[in-house]
């Protein structure tokens, strides 16, 4: 089941590559291939775990997947490699080149319109966290308070 | 309106970065590591326990680093062979990452080592997927096992440089289906070779050692049909670069792809061709 530390590799790139951005994510896509070695509903599942008090809680999951397929060089057949695959051309016996089908890679991520905080406080009117005395100090680059719960949280399938 | 931020990253981009820097750094020390991936039971510990020994006997400098989930019982094994060895102990983790390797090794890793083995935990699945920063992949089957492992597991059976039958002392009490074993890894692995050993009679253990070193002495090792895709994705994310991510600067808005003139982007995107 490294479904789990999968997921929390997602997380960890996606809050790295979104965090000057301040806004929650709304969803995320990942291409999946045949032969990836990844269960999509195993990730599914552990994508909600490992999203858990980071900026990716709540996202949608879009998982697209990628049937492996593959090319002999030799007579030029180019077909699916099924499942489990067969990578020796059956007309002629030559390995075959893999085309497609070990991807297991992160698309692109959709940001929520509202920013981060204002999320954070749901029926409040954005006030800033506990112990907000720096809020007059303008905009702060790093959100307050998150960078602890994601730590932690990215820690977990570790234990 | 949403925005959108085009990533392209490989997800293991991390792990593939951490073995990439793991792979330098044993370079550097003359340092060949062997990553050994079975299933629990499969005879893995017994096997390495000759090689070592045979390793050691004939002047190699080797090593070994073993993983499981608990009990340090397979580290007091193998140190029983007179060569170095560590137990990395994953607390309930199904499989070893790169950095945790290279965490065990820093300070420890003894001077002038020639040979690192590393016996991953005893799994097909999870392992697979991640890059030690080894060169040679070797992927262990015994007799015991049935002959469909390898269909079962093309993962691991597809990724691996070599792949290793063990217990071949008892092929025949068990009923071993040689024929089918060969064809299943030909299936999903096309021309690795295969070495049938056994730890108790010590077959096949010498010829093991000699593969190793050949490798390590640089012949070129055995390239799995399934590695040549995936290759692609160590490359894209290993070019050198002191942090080659792409999510470094990573470009708000609806950008196209193909768009970016950015190199972190485009050299991203290299993984997709």
């Amino acid at each position: 089941m490294h479904e789990l530390s999968i997921a929390v590799a997602v997380v960890e790139q996606v809050e790295e590559a979104v965090r000057e951005q301040d806004r929650a994510v709304a969803s995320l896509t990942l291409r999946i291939g045949e032969l990836a070695g990844v269960v999509p509903e195993a990730l599914d599942f552990s994508f909600g775990l490992a999203t858990e008090g980071t900026a990716l809680a709540g996202a949608r999951l879009l998982i697209e997947t990628v049937g492996a397929r593959g090319r002999c060089e030799g007579c030029g057949r180019e077909t699916p490699t099924g499942m489990p695959p067969v990578l020796w051309c059956a007309g002629c016996g030559t390995p075959l080149t893999l085309l497609s089908g070990r991807e297991l890679e992160i698309v692109r991520v959709t940001l929520a319109d509202e920013p981060l905080d204002a999320r954070k406080t749901v029926d409040g009117k954005g006030v800033g966290p506990p112990g907000g005395k720096g809020a007059d100090d303008g905009p702060r680059p790093a959100p307050s308070g998150l960078p602890v719960r994601d730590e932690e949280a990215s820690h977990v399938p570790h234990r | 309106m949403c925005r959108t931020v085009d990533l392209h990253q490989a997800v293991l981009a991390k792990n593939d970065e951490n073995a990439l820097a793991l792979r330098g750094y044993l370079g550097d020390r003359g340092t060949v590591a062997v990553n050994l991936l079975s299933s629990p039971g499969s005879g893995k510990t017994a096997l390495l326990e000759r090689l070592l020994a045979r390793a050691v006997a004939g002047g190699t400098p080797a090593a070994a680093v073993t993983a499981d989930l608990a009990t340090e019982n397979d580290a007091t094994r193998l140190a029983r062979s007179g060569a170095p060895v560590r137990q990395i102990l994953t607390d309930g983790l199904c499989h070893l990452e790169a950095g945790m390797l290279q965490r065990r090794l820093e300070g420890w890793l003894p001077e002038g080592t020639r040979l690192l083995f590393v016996e991953n935990v005893g799994n097909l699945v999870c392992p697979a997927s991640y890059d030690l920063g080894e060169t040679l992949r070797i992927a262990l089957a015994s007799v015991t096992e049935g002959e469909d492992k390898p269909v079962k597991y093309p993962t691991a059976f597809g990724l691996a440089h070599l792949v290793v039958v063990t217990k071949t002392d008892i092929a025949d009490a068990v009923g071993f289906d040689r024929e089918a074993f060969l064809g299943g890894v030909r299936q999903v692995n096309p021309g690795v070779p295969v070495l049938e050993t056994s730890a108790r009679t010590g077959q096949g253990v010498d010829a093991l050692l000699a593969h190793v070193l050949r490798c390590a002495a640089g012949e070129e090792a055995h390239v799995p049909v399934l590695a040549r895709q995936h290759e692609r994705y160590l490359h894209s994310h290993g070019n050198g670069h002191e942090h080659p991510r792409a999510d470094v600067h990573p470009h708000p808005g609806a950008r196209q792809a193909g768009a970016g003139p950015g190199g972190e982007q485009e050299r991203a995107r290299g993984q997709e061709r």
